[in-house]
């Protein structure tokens, strides 16, 4: 079996980190923040350490302003909805994916202005069209740091550069960058870094989170949800310091373990060497893929102007019966269709059939690259000619 | 640490708790968390008890590392 969906949600994960959740359930089991006996306070250690370790990684300058919740699209959604008012302008890009569009969208009908800046076919987006979107009310750039759908990256110290420039705030999606391409908020003007723990930070699902820079204006963060956080208990009202105003309800305490362990393997790692080795494949990959006969493959077509993220299609055949013929035939594992970002299929002139996605991670390999290949070269010389599929799924047969 | 003269460092936030225990400990300290004692009131249920004789040191590192604290009494 080969698992080339990293970018839906990253598989395998480093045995520490099944690990690591284990030992908490075993041994820990309790919630941080909430009592003070020994247990509460060593899993009080432990979600603290993921704070500190994350904030190394994205050079985030404060751990406590790092605020944990389900996902990137909650993350994303605290930050829209939690800082956007009827009246002000917000910049995105053609690129995002429908955990920001979706949210800008409802804004958009609740009075805030939205600029969505058209990219390339390649998914780039030229930073001068930024600078020339700016009005008067203009409060945030949101940007994609790279594509889901191509793994194409966008100009985010670029964008910094103008927001920091203009007093606008930068937030940052990024889910497909966080663990697999060097993230600096101080350096890039990173105000707001909405992150996922199921993909290249290799945690497991159901972890994610909100790094919020020293710029944003806490008065105006509504948090997205108000209840207990173990502080302030008095109080009928909700903290107003981080991270407990924006964490109420109980953390998911053994999915932040098992983060823990995940980021720290990327930072033994180090981005460096995973950017390497993925950069290294991606190019077989995309070169071994653009000399199929009757195979668009979309996207830069250069390594390093991309994450591990690789869109395809096949002359002739939908991108769903690709992906059952990849599943069925040869065991590899992909994600076919628009992958929650219609705005960057449309980007693309893949609207709306869709594509064909491999995405890989730290742990594939060339074998797995060179396998990939050949299945695809196998369909696609089989294209419409060979018989209508028979799906070996009983319930689907 | 118990017979001799304590103080601890009341916070408003746990993860601030946690973070003041990593600093000072790191420090060299003795410190340990404990739940906030009974007659002190504060927004978070533990509180960083320590030996008083180091009570500048310990005031000087939280701020000099950015740990929000509430207030420092003795106990
Ligand atoms: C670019 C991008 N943004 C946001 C998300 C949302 O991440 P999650 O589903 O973990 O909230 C994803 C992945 O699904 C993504 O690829």
């Amino acid at each position: 079996m080969i698992y080339l969906d990293n970018a839906a949600t990253s598989w395998p994960k480093p045995p520490a980190v099944a690990e690591a959740m284990v030992r908490f359930l075993e041994q820990v089991g309790a919630s941080p923040g909430r009592s003070s006996h020994r247990l509460s306070v060593e899993a009080g250690r432990i979600i603290y350490q993921v704070r500190e370790d994350l904030a190394k990684l994205f050079n985030c300058p404060d751990p406590l302003h790092i605020v944990f919740g389900l996902n990137a699209t909650e993350a994303l959604n605290l930050a829209l909805q939690g800082y956007l008012r009827p009246g002000d302008q917000v910049i995105t890009s053609s690129m995002e994916h429908n955990s920001v569009m979706r949210p800008l969208r409802a804004l958009e009908k609740r009075g805030v202005e939205l600029t969505v800046l058209p990219c390339s076919g390649e998914g780039f987006l030229e930073p001068g069209l930024i600078e020339e979107a700016i009005r008067p009310n203009t409060v945030m750039i949101v940007l994609n740091h790279a594509s889901n759908v191509i793994g194409t990256l966008l100009p985010v110290r670029e964008a910094g550069r103008i927001a920091r420039r203009n007093g606008l705030l930068l937030l940052v999606d990024a889910a497909q960058t966080a663990g697999a391409y060097p993230i600096d908020m101080e350096r890039q003007n990173i105000d707001l870094l909405a992150f996922t723990g199921h993909k290249s930070l290799l945690g497991p699902q159901g972890t994610g989170g909100l790094c919020i820079g020293p710029r944003v204006d806490l008065e105006r963060l509504e948090p997205l949800k108000r209840g207990g956080t173990g502080s302030r208990s008095k109080f009928e009202e909700q903290p107003d310091f981080l991270p407990d105003m924006c964490e109420s309800g109980t953390l998911n305490a053994v999915g932040l373990a098992g983060l823990g362990a995940g980021v720290r393997f990327v930072l033994a790692q180090g981005l460096t060497s995973i950017r390497h080795h993925e950069a290294r494949l991606t190019q077989r990959l995309i070169d071994g893929l653009r000399s199929i006969p009757g195979l668009t493959v979309y996207g830069s077509g250069d390594a390093h102007q991309q994450t591990a993220t690789i869109s395809f299609n096949i002359e002739g055949l939908l991108p769903s019966e690709v992906g059952l013929r990849l599943d069925e035939g040869y065991e590899i594992m992909c994600r076919v269709g628009l992958h929650c970002a219609p705005a960057a299929h449309k980007t693309i002139g893949t609207f709306p059939q869709g594509t064909v996605r491999f995405s890989l991670s730290l742990f594939n390999t060339e074998q797995d690259v060179e396998a990939a290949v050949d299945a695809v070269v196998k369909i696609a010389q089989e294209g419409k000619a060979s018989a209508p599929y028979q799906s070996q799924c009983p319930l689907l047969g | 640490m118990k017979e001799k003269n304590c103080g601890v460092v009341l916070f408003y936030s746990n993860s601030a708790a946690i973070r003041a225990e990593k600093v000072t400990l790191e420090a060299g300290l003795a410190v340990k968390l404990i739940p906030v004692p009974r007659n002190l009131s504060s927004d978070c249920g533990v509180a960083l008890r320590f030996d008083w004789d180091d009570r500048a040191e310990v005031e000087k590192l939280l701020e000099a590392t950015d740990v929000p604290f509430n207030s420092i009494c003795r106990i």
